[in-house]
């Protein structure tokens, strides 16, 4: 870990306009990943910019019957909201089902979306990893790959996002509301935060230099079932192999989006056309154009599948 | 093969600062240590830190303070020997720095009890052989109980049925919440008798 | 003490305090976090600085340069200790590959620096300052593809030779019922929670360092040989141990590096291997590709069994003992082993938790049960028919105490094995589909030579004193309850000092040999004091009973206080063995049952219900021993399902190198575990009538999972761990 020299946000413009001045300069807010990554000198900022103090940390109800969170408000406190736990079960459900109660507890809304891939190359400084070191390679495709991306992956990456988080976020159609360093501010979609990797994995999101997520609203609550499944090995506290976020309503038509298999959240609109006939029609749909290894080829049958379990779930 | 590439010399504690297409740039400056002060309480006691910006909440307590008894298992969230209890709230201290918790209120496993006058989830613990070599075991107890509070505050898990009821103890809501911190020994089931009994006599 | 007789009655058999379930005696300081592992010793020695492991990110090849200079110049360092500023280092008898490389790099993280600084942050920081220009080379990493070219293991160890016992190829071509089968186990991570960490002082030529290691003893000797010093200038302390199992039994990289750290510094230096390092750095369990053959008649006899297996390591090292247990476990005129040691350069293996059986069981053990099903048999009937007394090698050689066959009935009822349904697939319970499984256990008991002395002071107080070492297994209480018992007095009387060279060398913590040894050698000792003691006191020692904090001979009654009335006595000695594990078979039984759900849809299996039934002898300590064995099944339960090293093959390194890649069972994939021992004493082990069980309760976990996820969906995966990749294609249709 680098040296670095670190202050406590006053306001969350400043702290915009402050880590656009410094030359390499990051927000810290819950650090579970941000200080994971400085340790093994992948991300290796020589400024620190501490956004807890910005009283970011309330979860408010909108004009449009919505909610509005603040960007600090942590994974647990999100999960137990009660307006989250009644109207946006997905929500909820993906949250307490990533990392642990520790990590939870410190984890913040925005960190959440922002974090990087757990891929094991990028991970090891000593490998090549275009994510990491734009240009050297990815030693995923040829490599161990089990838990990486087969959908929306490109020949330089095919890491995956690993939050849960952002998997119920985009099913519910949230937005993220940023500052720049200018103080101007925008409403980004959630379907947008998030790059495809293409040619330049390293560009994870659309933020500019600077820009500060500040919250991430919800729209007015959909009704439906909710369903958030996860399958992984270990029975808690691992990352998905696969995982279906889920919103059904009565009539069998819905919205759906996969964990574990992108490097964002995936979700096709014009698959959920498809979800009334049956899972294989509609996981067929998101799957379009699936790449994958000899060790993650896997992935396609168990979407199908557990999108069928959760699909029968939501009829009950 | 016997390709000839500068290469950071290893994964774990090694690396080249990013640059585009490739890896033969000179590396920075190491740069001196930024110092901070920050203060906070320990277990009811106040401590005043001058510390290096980059060291964490855990090597603080550990190096200087000398509470050892938090431990450093894997010093990146992934297994939680490091929990310790901050403002109410059970944290991997390994991944937050020392200068984020100005006026923090920290309990650590110190704090909870003695040899002489054990807290009785140390008593528990002690009483089913909730653990074997004991590293994981503060990490363990300080997660216990905090963990015991979330359930009263309400706070639901991965393995609550119903989100819009409160939540009910059970063995299974034990074992998800304590997720989070791995015991090698495999002492788990020792573990949740032990937590179990604390739950109900505090119930 | 030579113990070459089988014993008879002697003091521990009153149980007034061996056998009794006792709480730890370092209980209330490890639950307070006052016990003090190695990196925490930061008052045995003034001024520490910090170390900081670099590794070769290369898995074979050379450093044609190694620049250290801006790390050397960076805030706060103090010292970079390379291969070259290190000077002639040799390499310890028990290590395979060298603990610090350079300019040849045998293996993926293997040390090539250690960075001393002022504080730990400077110290990574300057690692990360150093570059390094490596000329790879290819290597062997695919133990697939290294099959064909492995040999027969060199050395002349029996233990390592084919064995042939009858005419194995001719009776399995004729029986009539056949399995011919391969399986693969995957290499395995240690992974303790406690990281291998020392701190390192020198005084002068005398070097001492507080680690964390499991056999004392051989850690100063191979220290001593790596350094080229005497031995004498060495003492290593390793009073607590934040768990081993096998990877903490030999010096390793974090005790060289810190003595040289400490030796460039010039001053105490402390370090622990970064956990994304431990992985390959240190060792692991080899991966196996092993091949089973049973023939049987119909009736399910075994006519011929034959057990194969290939595994890697550096050269210079050794094989996955994968075969061993098939030598004895089950009768069979017609009998093969052989294994298979393929030169490779991932990094070194060696022994974790019951190493060769822990692999080995997993395979034979699913083999029985593929077998059974093809006699049409029940799986804990096929077992039976073809449980034997006597070495099945050698029909004259008895095992000095077996049975197997009460391990598995007490199991069966208990567990209620009737309830399974002998086809698979039938039972389900909503959304899951339920499984049982059976599996047996077995481990060879050790015994190993072990000192100890105890001293009785003025203080009334009962010292003892033994390089042994407790890496959670019980160790400080099973001696207290030794001495305790043995001198007649309470246990809080007694205090239990381990882990330092200073005392007498014990048999240290491995291969389950530990409990049984180091308490026989606590036995001897207090023998030896026993007898000062009543010499002391003017009675013969022969009869004397030592009870109530009394010695008691005849109709007199004297207190022991008595006897240190001017000075505290002192009993030292050694336990060693005769032949009786020659004469005799001494191996540890059990039994595991399992019930499995597996998701219909996901195929995620998760564990419902364990029970392990045990027959290992005397129980010194039922509270621990049933820790030691509830430990292990969750260990076992890990290799079934989740545990598994990835192996790159192109760049030859381990690559889910941490806590969150390579998964080991947390809370929730462990359910409530019941375990049962019989209720024994086996007078051929030792005075303790004691024998091991820390590794027997892992042997046949992993088979017995799998037995259950095949009894609950049909799916028989040969290849560990049992994940759901590996199912899928082989499922129900979904629902």
């Amino acid at each position: 870990m680098r040296a670095f020299t670190y202050e406590r946000a006053g306001s969350s413009q400043a702290a915009a306009a402050a880590a656009a001045a410094a030359p390499s300069a990051k927000f810290i807010a819950g650090g579970t990943n941000l200080l994971d990554l400085m340790k093994l000198q992948i991300e290796v900022p020589t400024h620190l910019i501490d956004v807890n103090p910005l009283k970011l940390d309330r979860i408010e109800p909108t004009q449009e019957g919505g909610l509005r969170i603040g960007a600090l408000v942590r994974n647990t406190a999100l999960a137990s909201d009660e307006r989250v736990r009644r109207d946006y079960g997905v929500l909820s459900r993906a949250l307490l089902s990533g990392a642990s109660g520790q990590l939870r507890n410190r984890a913040t809304t925005a960190g959440n979306l922002l974090q990087r891939t757990r891929c094991p190359y990028f991970y090891d400084t000593a490998q090549p990893c275009n994510k990491r070191q734009p240009g050297s390679g990815c030693s995923a495709i040829d490599g161990f790959s089990r838990q990486l991306g087969v959908v929306g992956v490109s020949e330089a990456c095919i890491a995956t996002h690993p939050s849960d988080m952002a998997v119920a976020m985009r099913v519910l159609d949230a937005k993220v509301e940023t500052v720049k360093p200018d103080g101007a501010t925008r409403t980004i979609p959630a379907e947008e935060l998030h790059r495809l990797p293409e040619a330049s994995p390293h560009l994870e999101t659309v933020l500019e230099r600077g820009e500060l997520i500040t919250a991430v609203t919800l729209p007015k609550p959909v009704g439906g079932t909710h369903i958030y499944r996860k399958v992984r090995d270990r029975a808690s506290y691992a990352f998905a192999l696969v995982s279906v976020a889920a919103i059904v309503q009565r009539d069998g038509s819905g919205r759906v989006a996969l964990g574990g298999v992108a490097p964002k959240p995936w979700r096709i609109e014009q698959a959920e056309a498809e979800l009334p006939r049956g899972a294989k029609a509609a996981a067929a749909a998101l799957l379009d154009g699936a790449r994958t290894t000899k060790d993650n080829a896997f992935k396609l049958p168990l979407v199908e599948r557990t999108l069928g379990a959760v699909l029968s779930e939501a009829r009950g | 093969m016997n390709r000839r590439d500068l290469m950071a010399a290893a994964g774990a504690c090694a690396a080249l600062p990013l640059t585009q297409g490739g890896a033969r740039s000179q590396p920075a400056p190491a740069g001196k240590p930024v110092k901070a002060e920050v203060s906070f309480t320990v277990n009811g006691r106040k401590h005043a830190l001058d510390v290096d910006t980059r060291t964490t909440l855990l090597d603080a307590l550990r190096e200087h303070l000398h509470m050892t008894g938090t431990k450093k298992g894997c010093d990146h969230g992934q297994c939680g020997a490091c929990t310790v209890i901050v403002d109410g709230q059970r944290i991997n201290s390994c991944l937050s720095l020392a200068v984020m918790h100005p006026d923090a209120e920290i309990t650590t496993i110190e704090g909870l009890g003695t040899v002489e006058n054990l807290h009785p989830m140390q008593a528990a613990f002690v009483k089913h052989d909730g653990f074997q070599c004991g590293y994981c075991t503060p990490g363990q107890i300080c997660s216990s109980v905090a963990m015991l509070d979330e359930i009263e505050a309400g706070i639901p898990s991965h393995v609550t049925s119903d989100l819009t009821v409160s939540v009910t103890l059970s063995e299974s809501e034990i074992r998800e919440r304590m997720s989070g911190n791995i015991c090698r020994c495999g002492a788990y089931s020792n573990i949740v008798e032990a937590i179990t009994e604390v739950a109900r006599t505090r119930a | 003490m030579k113990f070459d007789t089988p014993a008879t009655t002697n003091p521990i058999d009153a149980m007034k305090v061996v056998g009794q379930p006792r709480d730890r005696l370092d209980g209330p300081l490890k639950v307070t976090g006052g016990a003090r592992y190695a990196y925490e010793q930061h008052d045995v020695a003034a001024n520490q600085a910090y170390g900081y492991v670099l590794g070769a990110g290369i898995a074979k090849g050379t450093i044609r340069q190694l620049d250290i200079e801006a790390a050397r110049n960076a805030p706060g360092v103090l010292a970079v200790v390379t291969a070259r500023e290190a000077g002639k280092l040799d390499k310890g008898k028990r290590n395979t590959a060298r603990l610090l490389a350079g300019p040849e790099i045998q293996h993926y993280h293997q040390a090539i620096a250690v960075v001393v600084a002022e504080t730990f942050e400077q110290a990574r920081a300057a690692a990360s300052l150093i570059r390094v220009d490596y000329a790879e080379e290819p290597g062997t990493f695919d133990l697939e593809a290294a099959r064909s070219k492995a040999s027969e293991p060199e050395g002349d160890d029996p233990s390592l030779k084919d064995s042939r016992i009858g005419d194995f190829p001719g009776a399995f071509a004729s029986a009539p019922v056949k399995l011919d089968e391969t399986y693969t186990t995957p290499d395995e991570s240690h992974a303790m929670m406690e990281p291998h960490a020392t701190v390192a002082a020198w005084e002068g030529e005398k070097l001492t360092v507080w680690t964390s290691n499991q056999m004392v003893a051989w850690t100063v000797v191979d220290m001593a040989k790596t350094l080229g010093i005497p031995k004498e200038n060495i003492r290593v302390v390793s009073p607590f141990i934040g768990g081993g199992f096998g990877g903490k039994l030999f010096l390793r990289a974090d005790v060289l590096l810190a003595a040289l750290g400490a030796r460039a510094a010039r001053r105490p230096v402390k370090l622990a291997l970064q956990r994304p390092l431990i992985m390959n750095n240190t060792t692991h369990r080899p991966a196996t590709i092993q091949r089973v053959r049973i023939g049987a008649t119909r009736d399910g006899k075994i006519t011929a069994i034959g057990h194969e297996s290939w595994s890697g390591d550096q050269k210079g090292g050794g094989p996955e003992l994968a075969v061993s247990q098939t030598r004895l476990l089950y009768a069979g005129a017609n009998r093969m082993t052989a294994m298979r040691l393929a030169a490779m350069d991932l990094p070194e293996g060696n022994a974790m938790r019951a190493p060769g059986e822990a692999p080995g069981l997993m395979v034979l053990e699913m083999a029985m049960d593929e077998m059974a099903e093809k006699l049409g048999m029940d799986p804990i009937a096929f077992r039976l028919l073809n449980d034997t007394q006597v070495d099945p090698e050698k029909p004259k050689r008895p095992f000095s105490m077996r049975r197997l066959d009460e391990c598995f009935k007490v199991g069966a009822e208990r567990f209620g094995w009737s309830r399974r349904s002998p086809r698979p697939g039938q039972n389900r319970d909503g959304k899951w589909l339920v499984g049982l499984g059976v599996a047996a256990a077995f481990r060879n008991n050790l015994v190993m030579k072990s000192g100890a002395r105890v001293r009785l002071g003025s203080d009334g107080i009962l010292t003892v004193e033994t390089d042994m070492t407790d890496i959670g297994t019980g160790s400080y209480t099973i001696i207290g309850q030794t001495a305790a018992e043995m001198l007649g007095v309470e246990l809080d009387k007694v205090v239990v000092k381990l882990g330092d060279s200073s005392f007498p060398a014990s048999a240290g913590s491995g291969g389950q040999w530990g409990g049984n040894s180091s308490t026989a050698g606590v036995y001897a000792a207090c023998v030896k004091l026993r007898e000062a003691i009543a010499q002391k006191l003017g009675i013969n020692s022969s009869e004397a009973v030592f009870a109530g904090g009394e010695v008691r001979s005849g109709n007199r009654s004297i207190p022991l206080s008595k006897a240190i009335e001017q000075a505290p006595l002192i009993g030292e000695d050694t336990i060693e063995y005769g032949d009786l594990d020659e004469t005799h078979q001494q191996s540890t039984f059990g039994a595991h049952f399992v019930e499995v759900a597996v998701d219909a849809a996901t195929a995620e299996t998760r564990i419902r219900r364990m029970l392990a039934v045990c027959s290992a002898g005397r129980i010194l300590n039922p509270k621990t021993a049933r820790s030691q064995v509830i430990g292990a099944m969750t260990m076992g339960a890990g290799a079934a399902l989740m545990e598994e090293l990835a192996v790159d093959t192109r760049r030859g390194f381990f690559v889910n190198h941490d806590l969150a890649g390579y998964e080991v069972p947390v809370h929730a994939d462990i359910p409530h575990q019941e375990v049962v021992f019989l209720e024994e004493t086996d007078p051929m082990s030792s005075p303790m009538k004691a024998k091991g069980v820390g590794e027997l309760g892992i042997c046949g976990v992993g088979a017995a999972v799998a037995n259950a996820i095949y009894n609950a969906t049909g799916i028989r995966v040969r290849d560990y761990p049992v994940t759901l990749d590996k199912m899928l294609d082989r499922m129900p249709d979904a629902a």
